[in-house]
Order: structure tokens, then C-alpha cells, then sequence
């Protein structure tokens, strides 16, 4: 029997929403973790694009933040900031932004700039960075994020970038023709978002895991679809590979002191 | 003019004034952070500092009571958390209160772009359906005269000055940036005057690639040769990003006290040579 946590259950199924002729832009964290896993695994050829310009890159490592040495030593190519966002991001190269959040709606749509009013915040996250425009000029985006109430809000404090707005068609109402969120990872299930209503329903749920956890970890009323699948668990090849990035990323992030 | 070569207190001192407009560059790459501690000791106060990360650079003249205002796009510590310095002056106002004007970092690229070219404003397709043009006013949208496609619009940065660091300078004053470029070039060029920390001064550069990104010597204010002056940002082809101390920068930061103690014994008792020592112990 394979032992996993829930996280890794997580990287893997984010990991394997990636498709080998994918081109991706990478969020930091739990994205970056899941698009190298995939590259490490069954899409050896997946284009890996982080915000520093660095196109093409095949870090042995996680990078601890998106401009590590290590992005631009194993990259096809560096380019400028200037040019990454402008020809290649907003020129439409790009088939898949991949993005974490600090809160989320049923619509996909994130907050990463605060918690509480943005003149006096609560809690005063990093910002945006690259999300707002990876979120609307990306073919489509993948999220990853862990489940929980106070992560998954029926409305969030602050619209730090489009997901599929108030529902139906609003994200086209914004002059946006790209996909937006169509698949939203977590560490108990897999959402997509309604055909029509564009809100995120369970599409599959890990193993172990029942409706009620889902629910109890959702700060909206969850919907289910006709037919849930349960997500195949990780396989003894992902879960190595994963076990070895991350052993590999630890010792080379913690012994340079 | 052509670039001069200085001491970092002749650069800072002739460069950066109470009050004036900053660009300290450098995407994780290549961060001046001697430079900023420079301007720590200076005790230059009144800056509006722009960059789109401001990483620890700016949490750091931000607790130690420099910035009056901050233009940026990302303010965290890349992988380990929240900057503390600025999320005690945006939540506590301490050391005082900090203005922000927020973007994304496709309008800063933009928007640094544009300086450099001489624009008034940056004009890209972004902020569509996102919620900062409510609160920054200076975020419009304006309509494309031809397809009459609503596009985004941001004033141009142009910095009274821009410091940046970079690998190696030529003995004619000529510069050399490799590896993750990020907007240095964009942020010297849309400034009035440009600081430029390097790692070394080279008879030649060398074989190296005609497209290599340089900047000439007319195009640079003052250059200055601080060996480790990236620290603990890396220097490609010198040292490695010092992770480690990217870590441990949260506790230091989220303290008050240890803040103050820290920049006591690092900036105002240091100096730029301090940071060759660091070069030597982040080789990797």
C-alpha cells in the first residue's frame, strides 16, 4: 500500500493536469512544485516559463523565489521582464497559467493583496505581481490551492485577479476571451468549473476523503457533479520523484550558511 | 557625460537627495543592496522608492525610516513570506506612515518600458476585471484609436535616479549585465542620473556576445566596484542567492528591536566592503 500525505496528493494531481506540449507560466510555491514534478514525470517537454524571463527552464531544483540562478543556468533562453510580460505573456504564447491564491471564490476568482479593507488592511498580503495578466492572458488557469473556510470565501476582500467574474459570461464582459480557471486542485479534490454557471463543482474527489470534509473546508454551498470520479492515488514513480525534488530543494536552500 | 568612477559615498551623496524619486532595480538578480544600505547611513529621508519587488532592500530602508512613499507590484519575501518592515508601516505606520501606489508587474514592466522610451504613460492590455484601478488613480483605461479596444493605461517611470548592480564594468565605464536581466536596463535609461554597483572592473569584457545587454559609458551617472555588493541577491558567474539568510531575515525583520539592533551592526557600523566576505561564502 502507497503512503501519501494529502499535499502530496495535491502536487500530484495539479502535476498531472499538465499536458507534455504544454507552455506554463509558473506561480511560486505549490505551483512551481507541481510543474516541475510534471516535468520530471510524464511531460518531459512541458515549456516552463517563471515572470523573470527565464523561458524553457529545467531547474534540478525548486527555486525559491521565481529569479534563482538555477531558473536562468537550465533555460533555452533569458529574456528582459519588459519582454517576457509583453511579447510573451501578453502576445498570447502561453497555454496555461498556473496560480496559487491566499483566497478564492466559486468563480475562481483570487485575492493575494488583502485581508480586510485595502486602505486599512487586516493583513496585508504580498500583491498581484504577474497573476492579474497571467489570469486573463493565458489560453487557461490552473489553481492550486489547500481547502479551507477561511481560504475558500463566497466573496473574497479584494479582486486581485479575474476568474470568471460574477459567473456566466462576465469574464468576456471584461474584453477577455481566454479560458480562465478551468480546473482547481486541492489537497481533497478536484473542481471544474460549471459548463454554464462558470462556479467550481467537485469533478473528483481523492481517496479517503468524503463529501462532509469537502463541505466543512468550503465557505461556499459546494456542488457536486452528476458523476464524481475518485482521483487515482499517486503512483510509487510520482510520489519518488516528488520525495527527491523536494529532499534535493531542502539541502540546497538550507546548507549555504 | 561620462560615467565616473566613485566611492559608494561619493555616488550616494551626489545621486540621491531628501525627497527624490528612486529606482533600486534588479528581479532577485543582482539587488544593490550596498547601495541601499549606503543610503541608510546617509540618512536620506523623504524617497519615493520604486521597484516592482521590494524585496529585503526596501524592507529595510523602509524600518529604517527612509521611504515616504512606495510604488511596487509584489512586496513579499520570495518563498519564505511577508515582508514585516513594510506590513508594519502599511498595518502600524511605524517608523511613519508609508503611501503605496500598487500595480501588477506587467504595468510596471510597462511602465519602466515607456520611461526609457520617452513616454508619457504605458499603455498594455491588463487589469482586466481586477479591482487595484478602484483604488490607484493612477490606473485609466483608455480606448485604441483604431479598433477602439479598451487598453490599460500607467503614467512612465522616470526616476530622478536609478541604482542597480551588475557583473563587471570595462576601465572606459562601459557596463555588463548576464544572466536573469529583469528591468535594469529599462530603469537606468528612464532615469535622470544612474548609480551602478559592480562586481568587478575588467580591463576587457572580453569574447563575449554582440547582443550582449550593455549599457555605455554616456549612457551610466556613476559606477562604483563593490566586490559581494548584491548580497544576499547573487550575482550570476560570482555567487549564489544566499537562501539561508533569506530565511533568516524573518525573525530579524518581524522584531522591532532586532530590526533596529541588526541594521545598528550591519549598516550603520558596516560599509561596502563588508560584502566581499559574503561573496566568498555564498561561491558556489
Amino acid at each position: 500500500m502507497v503512503e501519501y500525505t494529502p499535499t502530496e496528493m495535491m502536487t500530484v494531481s495539479a502535476a498531472r493536469a499538465l499536458k507534455n506540449d504544454d507552455v506554463c507560466f509558473v506561480g511560486i510555491g505549490m505551483p512551481s512544485a507541481a510543474c516541475n514534478l510534471a516535468r520530471l514525470t510524464h511531460a518531459p517537454e512541458l515549456t516552463l516559463i517563471y515572470e523573470s524571463g527565464t523561458i524553457g527552464t529545467k531547474p534540478d531544483v525548486l527555486p525559491l523565489s521565481i529569479g534563482d540562478g538555477e531558473l536562468c543556468e537550465t533555460a533555452v533562453n533569458t529574456v528582459a521582464v519588459p519582454e517576457m510580460f509583453r511579447y510573451w505573456l501578453q502576445g498570447g504564447k502561453i497555454s496555461v497559467g498556473f496560480l496559487g491564491a491566499a483566497q478564492l471564490d466559486k468563480f475562481g476568482n483570487i485575492n493575494t493583496t488583502v485581508i480586510g479593507d485595502y486602505d486599512d488592511p487586516k493583513v496585508r498580503l504580498p500583491g498581484g505581481g504577474g497573476a492579474p495578466e497571467i489570469a486573463t492572458s493565458c489560453g487557461e488557469v490552473f489553481l492550486v490551492m489547500k481547502q479551507s473556510k477561511r481560504g475558500f470565501v463566497e466573496k473574497i476582500d479584494f479582486v486581485t485577479s479575474l476568474g470568471h467574474g460574477k459567473g456566466g459570461d462576465d469574464r468576456a464582459s471584461y474584453g477577455v476571451d481566454t479560458k480562465g480557471p478551468s480546473r482547481l486542485i486541492t489537497d481533497l479534490c478536484i473542481m471544474e468549473p460549471h459548463p454554464v454557471g462558470k462556479n467550481f463543482i467537485v469533478t473528483s474527489i481523492h481517496p479517503g476523503v468524503t463529501r462532509e470534509d469537502i463541505i466543512e473546508n468550503t465557505g461556499w454551498v459546494v456542488e457536486f457533479a452528476d458523476e464524481v470520479a475518485e482521483t487515482a492515488i499517486p503512483t510509487e514513480k510520482e510520489l519518488q520523484v516528488l520525495r527527491e525534488l523536494h529532499a534535493r530543494t531542502a539541502k540546497a536552500h538550507g546548507d549555504q550558511q | 557625460m561620462v560615467a565616473r568612477f566613485m566611492s559608494l559615498k561619493e555616488a550616494v551623496a551626489s545621486c540621491v537627495k531628501d525627497g527624490d524619486t528612486i529606482a533600486m532595480e534588479g528581479f532577485t538578480h543582482l539587488i544593490p543592496h550596498a547601495a541601499g544600505h549606503e543610503i541608510i547611513r546617509q540618512g536620506i529621508k523623504d524617497l519615493t522608492l520604486i521597484r516592482m519587488t521590494p524585496d529585503m532592500i526596501y524592507d529595510q530602508l523602509i524600518g529604517a525610516g527612509c521611504a515616504k512613499k512606495l510604488v511596487f507590484s509584489w512586496g513579499g519575501n520570495p518563498g519564505v513570506g511577508s515582508l514585516h518592515r513594510l506590513r508594519e508601516a502599511v498595518q502600524e505606520h511605524w517608523p511613519h506612515k508609508l503611501e503605496i501606489e500598487e500595480h501588477s508587474h506587467a504595468a510596471m514592466a510597462n511602465a519602466y518600458d515607456a520611461g526609457a522610451a520617452g513616454l508619457p504613460c504605458a499603455v498594455f492590455k491588463g487589469y482586466r476585471g481586477a479591482e487595484l484601478p478602484r483604488v490607484n488613480k493612477n490606473i485609466k483605461f483608455i480606448e485604441c484609436p483604431f479598433t477602439g479596444e479598451s487598453l490599460a493605461a500607467v503614467p512612465s517611470i522616470r526616476p530622478d535616479a536609478t541604482v542597480v548592480h551588475a557583473q563587471k564594468a570595462n576601465k572606459k565605464g562601459d557596463v555588463l549585465f548576464e544572466g536573469i536581466v529583469g528591468v535594469q536596463k529599462e530603469a537606468v535609461l528612464a532615469a535622470k542620473k544612474s548609480i551602478i554597483t559592480v562586481e568587478e572592473i575588467v580591463d576587457d569584457f572580453g569574447d563575449i556576445s554582440p547582443n550582449a545587454v550593455m549599457l555605455p559609458n554616456w549612457a551610466v551617472t556613476a559606477i562604483v566596484e563593490i566586490p559581494g555588493g548584491a548580497h544576499p541577491s547573487y550575482a550570476q558567474g560570482y555567487y549564489k542567492r544566499d537562501n539561508a539568510f533569506y530565511k533568516a531575515w524573518d525573525p530579524i525583520a518581524r522584531d522591532r528591536e532586532a530590526f533596529l539592533a541588526w541594521i545598528e551592526e550591519h549598516v550603520m557600523n558596516g560599509g561596502p566592503e563588508d560584502f566581499a566576505a559574503k561573496r566568498e561564502a555564498n561561491k558556489g
